[in-house]
């Protein structure tokens, strides 16, 4: 009987309460679907950040970031590989041997990151191969060398010319080669465009005779949801002979962009909330005033105040529900037709997304995560002001209502 | 044992700037059955009597016995208890919950109480039917008169069986005619079941028909008079 007061009570005033719970649902969706679309880029934008270069983490020597010397670096035979490429929701492993050296064409030479490489496991993470403009890739041609388009440029050189790497190997060994150019790759990142030069491993670890060490592991994920997981599993494999680097620490202007969009983000979720919160109140304060005397004369008869505040609380929470658990439904519809139907960006950013060889796209996150967190603040947001009734009921005086 | 015992009863409100003395040193014996109207013109105290007695106020001086119980020594939630059990109260207006039915006001009270279901079901249609609205049982109060509503209430303030009915200008907002049916309505009730009820009112219609009038002036007692004794009435 409590209950089928509540919910006649509730629609004593239909429009009222249809208008509050619209709001309710309206915040849960607008909440739900900014976030998800904020979530889902943050995690393109990670996954195609990555996906790049760095990986989601990487194994390194101890040292290695901070002075990126051979010296540091680090041997992981296969079956250590292996065994890492084995942890949950590691999709590859890719090993690299990263060394700085100078590479002469003729007369012009210039300093470069010479990163030896395993042209398949490479190329399924970055797809190198793609970013071939001339010339052949390192399957066709494994003696040869790729060259990034700006480096190449500077040096003059083309496929098919030999150019002359020249620098310090492991342990101060002199490494010098001469060899053949067997493609060119174009980065959309000028600092990557003029510095890049690609080799296998093997012939890599033969130049700079640190023979069958490299200087870092990269280590790529199914989800970025997944990182932490994966990450303590890797720490305790490798305990502390090795340093781990996530991509937060290998690419911290990403980091501080995303926080920065995200921070816009919750300030406009915290806008939403208060307006809803608002609004709510609003109803649950009217509900609740205009039937003071209806309250007076319910205390007179012999209605405890807790009871009465069960069945004000009661209205409120079918109000909330009835807007979160609608509101949740639809958001759920909304985001997962546009995770299977992102909207294309269109206008000036689209070029931009493109030169950094990202789909101009808003992505939706469903992350059922999301969805919960969402509904809930909106929910606990509206059930906050079923206090309103709590509080006027503890006060009321039962002959002052009726008479006031 | 009388049912009421009001000693040296008396109220003093201090809200406004002069204190106003809304019940003077009122002494009064009610028994079992009696069918009582508190009369005096406004502002006489009849609503602050009912309240004191009701234990919807509290004195400021003298004492309130109800079956011999001292109700000052209730604590709060006790009191309401108190009034569950023991009072059924018909107001001037708002006594009805606008979304239950005429049967649902009814079985509310019982609920409260802790009444089982099929009991206070038939209850409700039981005293539904006594109070004449029979086929009114699954109105809602809108769509009842000013009468009926009232007659609800009454059938309400009987549910929780009460010692006795308090009922403050149940009829102020129902014309004279449908008052006197109210009245006549209440009267037989009393007959009938010997409950108690003490009533206030302006209307002399109303006035009329009860068995023992209490005339309030200025917050004091002026009359007490016993009247229509052993009549019957129509
Ligand atoms: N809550 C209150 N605060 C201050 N004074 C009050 C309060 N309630 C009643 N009074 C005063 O007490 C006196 C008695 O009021 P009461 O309402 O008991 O009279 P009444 O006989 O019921 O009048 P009416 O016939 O108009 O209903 C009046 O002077 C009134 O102004
Ligand atoms: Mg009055």
């Amino acid at each position: 009987m409590y209950l089928t007061l509540s919910w006649r009570n509730l629609w004593r005033n239909k429009k009222r309460t249809l208008i509050a719970a619209a709001s309710v649902f309206l915040a849960v969706l607008v909440a739900v679907v900014m976030r998800s679309m904020q979530i889902g880029s943050y995690a393109y934008m990670i996954s195609s950040s990555v996906k790049f270069y760095t990986g989601y983490m990487q194994v390194q020597g101890n040292g290695y970031w901070e002075n990126r010397s051979l010296n540091n670096s680090i041997m992981l035979d296969e079956k250590q590989q292996a065994e890492i490429a084995k942890i949950p929701h590691v999709t590859s492993v890719v090993p690299r041997l990263e060394a700085f050296s100078l590479v002469s064409f003729g007369k012009v030479t210039k300093v470069a990151q010479v990163t030896g490489v395993d042209p398949l496991v490479e190329n399924n993470m970055t797809e190198l191969k793609k970013r071939l403009v001339q010339g052949s890739y390192l399957t066709e041609n494994p003696e040869g060398v790729l060259i990034a388009q700006g480096l190449a440029d500077l040096l003059h050189v083309s496929v098919g010319d030999s150019v002359v790497l020249y620098g310090q190997g492991y342990h101060g060994v002199i490494a010098a080669a001469m060899l053949p150019v067997s493609g060119i790759v174009k980065f959309p990142i000028a600092r990557m465009n003029n510095a890049m030069v690609f080799l296998t491993l093997t012939n890599a670890q033969d130049i700079f005779s640190t023979d069958g060490r490299i200087t870092s592991l990269a280590v790529m994920l199914d989800d970025v949801r997944n990182q932490t997981a994966v990450f303590n599993a890797l720490s305790s494999l490798v305990g502390d002979k090795y340093t781990l680097m996530t991509w937060e620490e290998m690419m911290p202007d990403l980091v501080q962009g995303i926080a920065l969009d995200n921070a816009s983000g919750l300030i406009m979720l915290i806008i939403l909330y208060i307006v809803i919160a608002f609004g709510v109140f609003g109803t649950v304060m009217m509900m609740t005033t205009e039937r003071a005397k209806e309250f007076g004369v319910l205390i007179s008869v012999g209605m405890k105040r807790k009871r009465l505040i069960w069945v004000t609380t009661l209205e409120t929470v079918f109000l909330a529900f009835l807007g979160a658990i609608s509101g949740a439904a639809v958001s759920l519809a909304v985001i997962t037709y546009f995770h299977y139907h992102p909207i294309p960006i269109t206008g000036s950013a689209a070029p931009v997304f493109e030169l950094l060889g990202v789909r101009p796209i808003f992505y939706f996150s469903t992350d059922p995560g999301l969805l919960i967190n969402q509904a809930l603040v909106v929910l606990l947001i509206t059930l906050t002001t079923a206090l309103y009734p709590l509080f006027f009921i503890k006060r009321l005086q039962p002959v002052q209502a009726m008479h006031g | 044992m009388p049912l009421i015992e009001l000693h040296d009863l008396s109220k003093t409100y201090n809200t406004a700037a002069v204190p106003v003395q809304a019940v003077k040193n009122v002494s009064l014996q009610i028994e079992k059955q009696e069918f009582t109207a508190i009369v005096g013109p406004s502002g006489s105290g009849k609503t602050t009597l009912l309240n004191l007695i009701g234990g919807l106020d509290k004195p400021t001086g003298g004492s309130i016995f109800v079956e011999g119980k001292d109700i000052a020594t209730l604590k709060a939630n006790d009191l309401i208890d108190f009034r569950l059990h023991h009072i059924g109260f018909v107001f001037q207006a708002y006594n009805l919950i606008p979304v239950f039915t005429a049967k649902e006001n009814v079985e509310f009270i019982m609920l409260l109480q802790g009444v089982s279901r099929a009991k206070r079901e038939q209850r409700a249609l039981e005293l539904l039917e006594s109070v004449g609205l029979g086929d009114k049982v699954n109105s809602f109060p809108p769509q009842l008169s000013g009468g009926q509503q009232q007659r609800v209430a009454v059938a309400r303030a009987l549910a929780s069986r009460p010692s006795f009915v308090l009922a403050d200008e149940p009829t102020a907002n129902l014309d004279s005619h449908t008052a006197g049916a109210l009245l006549d309505m209440m009267a037989q009730l009393n007959r009938e079941y010997g409950m108690t009820f003490i009533f206030s009112t302006h209307d002399p219609r109303v006035i009329k028909r009860a068995r023992r009038v209490v005339t309030l002036e200025d917050g004091a007692v002026k009359s007490d008079v016993r009247q229509n004794e052993g009549k019957r009435e129509t």
